[in-house]
């Protein structure tokens, strides 16, 4: 099942920003493929980028001039949360790839959660509140309308974004301030973070997440529990990164559906299945 | 009510639906017009420059 995960992760990830020439030329993709939105966090202006960025799409249409209901960002999320929930996290995301793997390096006592974790899962739906589509709307700037979620503290924007493009543009490179260093000092902290820590900007900041996490509890894809089978031994908890018990694993909007479970379960009472 | 007492293995058909619905809208209403001008790009502000 972990094999099978990475394969897909990295392969949708290659196809998702597949635009090589961009990675080259300091350029991004412009084809009509950008009019739709990929379901994970991936910056439309990551060089290699073919389709949009769903949380970016919703703050362009926040910041439009005469408010209007995103309906057209609005109707991805129905569609990929209804079908697959936070699997997208688990298995489609590719800045949830570079966290995965960075926990992979064996360095640090791994860990599943900061200090107060049940308080500080909220903060993805503060994000998704206040930096998405508030601060989007008003707070920053006053009425400037800026993308504010991705203007001070998309970690994905940086590194799939700005990193490729400011290492291949010079023009770019050229304008670099203190914003991005900012940025850059938030996408240090989490990336090192990762190592330790299983998935942090998906557990506490990603507005992504807290958007999918809605879902998960009647998404067509889902983790089944058989109760009556279940011999209540522990292991699928233990083996759980983000430290769910048999009974919490289905219907919490916390779970991405990577499938430890599944596959730590001796009595084989959980499956990775349609509802 | 009884919507929500519904059996909810099958919520997940009003989602798509809703979804499918969503997206005719914001394509009557220009979204994805709005989407692409801003995705093709490049986006200073995602970049930590703007």
């Amino acid at each position: 099942m972990k094999n099978i995960r990475l394969t897909i992760q990295l392969l949708f990830t290659i196809l998702t920003n597949g635009y090589l020439y961009g990675f080259l030329s300091g350029k991004i993709c412009q084809g009509r493929s950008k009019y739709a939105c990929v379901p994970g966090l991936n910056c439309y202006s990551c060089p290699g980028a073919v389709a949009s960025c769903p949380i970016g799409a919703l703050q362009a249409l926040l910041n439009q001039n005469g408010f209007q209901i995103p309906f057209g960002v609005l109707g991805f999320f129905f569609l990929f949360g209804s079908l697959l929930g936070r699997t997208v996290c688990g298995w489609l995301c590719p800045f949830g790839l570079v966290q995965d793997l960075l926990h992979r390096i064996p360095v640090f006592q791994k860990r599943k959660r900061l200090p107060f974790h049940r308080i500080l899962i909220y903060g993805k739906y503060a994000v998704l509140l206040f930096l998405v589509c508030i601060g989007s709307m008003f707070l920053f700037g006053g009425f400037a309308r800026i993308p504010a979620f991705c203007k001070y503290l998309c970690p994905s924007g940086t590194l799939l974004g700005a990193l490729p493009l400011l290492s291949a543009n010079g023009l770019l490179r050229s304008q670099i301030g203190g914003l991005f260093f900012w940025k850059l000092g938030i996408l240090i902290v989490i990336l090192v973070l990762s190592v330790k820590i299983f998935r942090p900007f998906c557990q506490y900041l990603c507005p992504l997440g807290a958007i999918y996490g809605w879902f998960n509890r009647f998404s067509l894809v889902q983790i089944h529990w058989e109760e009556e089978a279940c011999i209540s031994c522990g292991a699928c908890q233990k083996a759980c990164p983000v430290d769910l018990s048999a009974h919490e694993i289905s219907r919490s909007p916390e779970c991405i559906r990577c499938g430890r479970c599944v596959s730590a379960c001796p009595a084989r009472c959980l499956h990775l299945k349609k509802m | 009510m009884r919507f929500w007492n519904h059996d909810p293995s099958h919520l997940w058909r009003y989602g798509v639906l809703a979804g499918i619905l969503c997206i005719g809208i914001g394509l009557m209403q220009g979204d994805f017009t709005v989407i692409w001008q801003k995705a093709v790009m490049i986006c200073l502000e995602c970049i930590g420059i703007g």
